[in-house]
């Protein structure tokens, strides 16, 4: 198994610290990892992506140009990450500010309201968890032990006391993730 | 149990520094790699293990302080990325021609200039021909995983005072911004100063009565005596070269065709691999893991097995002219590559062997 | 051939009243004759002696006539790149913060190409001790324009006098580094008459003893002639010095501990 994960978006919607939580979910399930970020100033309130790789085998590149799961967050990723996606992979994104909806037909397309759950929740940082949840909801190859884990190790201590409403977060994600189209 | 941690590259340096015993860090904050610097501080090495940190005025300064912690005999380091890496030359061609152990890094970004904070490979030249004026060399070693920038820490200091020579990690800001699993090990202790003296008696510790003074200078005015330092230090190259050779062959054994590719390229490199595997194309990587010394005699090897060589890496082909002259004409080697921080994808440079080697050529080969 | 009286037989043991210290070696000192440098070699070394501090000290070269200073200091010593020799300095202390670490450098080496390792180690207020010999030229590199060329001083690379229009003014970078919370002990002496000698040995000797207290950088400028690079004989340089250069930079303690 190797899950090949883009996953942008703006800066400060926790692009980064998604793919951090899950590559230390996934090493802590004894996978091999690798989380290459986008860097430098273009992080500054611009656009943040981050590649994982969650796998059995040994990573080899872990630079990619085609992804099995593109997560997308913003109207600029979109434009750039949408043909990323291998033929028969899966487009997740947030239709919150989506102005040109992917057009592919062949990729599964997934839509999460994470935005608007999360000011619903009146807890917007946990708007990445609930993309998370999601894509985990798509792609269990974490099991939620682990999940536990992967927040305890990843988010500093002074922080742990917000691990139950993320987990909560993950498990309403997988609840409001809905197909557009799915291929069969 | 196993100490496992997912960290950066740049993170994983450090740590493996300290678990090496490093004495001193000096350095000046740079992108891609300041994290180096700011995961010592953080980490509280002094209370930790003893070891000094400390942020200099200029990359100038940071290389001529690991000049004076050196000559002292202690494991010192320093880290920066190539503009930076350029201002050091002056205390590296110091450090070569007094025969100085130390621990240099280069997570490298794109150039000529301030150039790009993006992941680049153009430093060969400078780090692996000399950067610096003189005849010398440094061992460079090419991680092309977090665990091997861990590992190199402590490899590094191993080789540079064994050989009393200085020893470069050339990374890149692919391998130092990326986050994959670390397994670490026991911490070595700091060398006592009664360890020092012992393993290290050329080192300016003091002049005791037992002893004749110690004196660190690479200055010579006597062109007889000087030619002689120069060819002790070219004897030190050549036994290095013939000892120290580092590399990893990954489905050589019964390729026909083969990338080469050290770093981040080779990783690329490792998955093209799989899809050429995929496409019924017999292609294989060599991964120099020593730039210097080079792995000429493998190359040569291999050249009598497969059809055409492709060297990639992030430059307009630079470690390329090393293959040609490892083959001497045996075979076919051509240059891949992108530039300014641009890395290329592993479908890309499949594509490339294939139409170089495999595929009519549709298009004029490269010429550099 | 008729014998050639060794200096023990010259000289009656109870007649000798002074001897070379034995932390200067017996290779000729490649200086030219007349030059200051001679004397500020043995004052720094002739106070070592007598503190005991042989062991304990580690001293860094610079680049320029006193590049070969460990020709002729019988202690451990490093050479430095021209003008780092602060920051080389720095790394030695900062990981054997017990020894006594010196510098001794020239205004080239110091206050030219080594200006940003000069403030920096200042600023930082390492505890080493810098001796710093000014004698307004470039000697070694055969008589150019230092930073610290008088207006009007003719040099190499000033054939018609410094023009500070166009070559700017020379630079009292002591009094500079004295304005900086990192130094302690700042003082200005020089070695060319007896007199002078006892007072740059004092301010040598605050210099070395201070470091031991931990309290910052100390700064010793010897403000020394250049015979052969001004093109004067040794008598006419010293008075050339005491006219000219001592009014740009006075003798005396700069700054001192409170």
């Amino acid at each position: 198994m190797t899950e090949e994960i883009i996953i942008a978006g703006f800066g400060g919607q926790g692009v980064l610290s998604m793919g951090k939580i899950l590559a230390y979910a996934g090493m802590m399930q004894n996978k091999e990892v690798s989380w290459f970020p986008s860097y430098g100033p273009e992080m500054r309130g611009g656009t943040a992506n981050v590649t994982v790789i969650i796998s059995d085998e040994r990573i080899s590149s872990p630079i990619l140009n085609k992804f099995d799961t593109a997560i997308i967050l913003n109207q600029q990723s979109m434009d750039k990450f949408e043909n990323s996606v291998k033929k028969g992979g899966v487009l997740i994104y947030d239709p919150n500010g989506i102005t040109r909806h992917p057009v592919r037909t062949d990729i599964n397309i997934y839509t999460i309201d994470a935005a608007d759950e999360a000011a619903k929740l009146g807890l917007a940082k946990v708007f990445n968890m609930l993309v998370l949840g999601g894509f985990l909801k798509l792609k269990p190859l974490i099991e939620p032990e682990y999940m536990r884990k992967g927040l305890e190790k990843s988010l500093p201590l002074r922080h742990h006391n917000s691990i139950p409403e993320n987990e909560k977060a993950i498990e309403r994600g997988k609840e409001i993730i809905k197909a557009q189209l799915v291929l069969s | 149990m196993k100490d496992i941690r997912l960290m950066k590259g740049n993170e994983a340096i450090a740590e493996g520094a300290i678990r090496a015993g490093c004495d001193g860090y000096f350095g000046y904050p740079i992108t891609p790699q300041s994290e180096v610097m700011e995961y010592l501080f953080a980490n509280k090495i002094k209370e930790r293990t003893g070891m000094i940190v400390l942020q200099a005025e200029s990359e100038i300064a940071s290389i001529h302080m690991v000049y004076g912690g050196a000559a002292c005999g202690k494991r010192v380091m320093t880290s920066s990325s190539s503009p930076g890496i350029s201002l050091m030359q002056e205390g590296i061609s110091f450090m070569a021609g007094t025969e100085l152990p130390c621990l240099l890094l280069n997570v490298v970004r794109g150039g000529p200039g301030l150039g790009t904070i993006q992941p680049s490979q153009s430093d060969y030249f400078q780090t692996v021909k000399g950067g610096g004026h003189g005849d010398y060399k440094m061992i460079v070693l090419a991680p092309a995983s977090v665990q091997e920038m861990y590992d190199f820490a402590k490899l590094g200091f191993e080789l540079a005072f064994k050989h009393r020579i200085q020893v470069m990690v050339l990374s890149d800001g692919a391998i130092g911004q990326m986050m994959e699993k670390v397994e670490l090990d026991e911490q070595v202790p700091r060398w006592t100063d009664a360890e020092i003296k012992a393993m290290s008696p050329w080192a300016t510790t003091g002049k005791t009565p037992d002893r004749e003074r110690n004196i660190i200078t690479s200055l010579d005015l006597n062109p007889v005596k000087q030619e002689i330092i120069n060819i002790n230090l070219q004897k030190k190259f050549k036994h290095i070269q013939e000892t120290e050779v580092r590399f990893e062959r990954i489905q050589c054994d019964d390729a026909e065709y083969l990338f080469v590719a050290y770093g981040s390229s080779a990783r690329i490199c490792q998955k093209a691999v799989l899809l050429g595997r995929e496409r019924g194309i017999k292609v294989g990587l060599l991964r120099p893991i020593t730039l210097f010394p080079y792995p000429s005699d493998e190359l040569a090897k291999l050249a009598k097995q497969v059809k055409g060589m492709l060297s990639v890496e992030m430059s307009a082909g630079q470690m390329v002219e090393d293959v040609r002259l490892s083959v001497n004409g045996a075979v076919p080697v051509e240059h891949y590559g992108r530039l300014g921080g641009i890395m290329p994808a592993p479908d890309e440079v499949l594509n490339v062997l294939e139409q170089n080697f495999i595929k009519e050529k549709t298009y004029e080969p490269h010429t550099n | 051939m008729s014998h050639i009286p060794t200096r023990d037989e010259v000289i009656e043991p109870e007649n000798l009243v002074y001897s070379r210290t034995c932390l200067l070696t017996d290779n000729a000192l490649s200086y030219c004759p007349g030059c200051g440098h001679g004397t500020a070699h043995r004052l720094i070394m002739e106070v070592i002696e007598e503190m005991n501090l042989q062991a304990d000290t580690i001293g860094v070269a610079p680049v320029g006539c006193s590049v070969l200073a460990y020709d002729f200091m019988n202690i451990d010593m490093q050479q430095a790149a021209h003008g780092r020799a602060p920051a080389v300095a720095t790394g030695i202390k900062r990981l054997h913060p017990e020894k006594f670490v010196f510098t001794y450098q020239g205004d080239g080496d110091l206050a030219a190409i080594g200006t940003g390792e000069t403030i920096h180690v200042c600023n930082r207020g390492e505890n080493i001790t810098v001796f710093f010999v000014n004698n307004g030229i470039y000697g070694m590199t055969g008589g150019q324009m230092a930073p610290t060329t008088l207006p009007g001083m003719k040099t190499a690379t000033s054939p018609f006098g410094r023009d500070v229009e166009t070559m700017g003014h020379p630079l009292k970078i002591t009094e500079l580094v004295a304005q900086l919370p990192g130094t302690y002990f700042v003082s200005r002496q020089s070695v060319h008459t007896p007199a002078n000698v006892r007072k740059a040995k004092k301010a040598i000797e605050k210099a070395i003893q201070y470091q031991k207290l931990n309290k910052g950088l100390c700064f010793v400028e010897i403000v020394s002639n250049c015979n052969s690079g001004w093109k004067m004989t040794p008598l006419e340089s010293n008075k050339w010095m005491e006219e000219n250069m001592f009014p740009y930079y006075p003798l005396g303690d700069i700054k001192v501990p409170k």
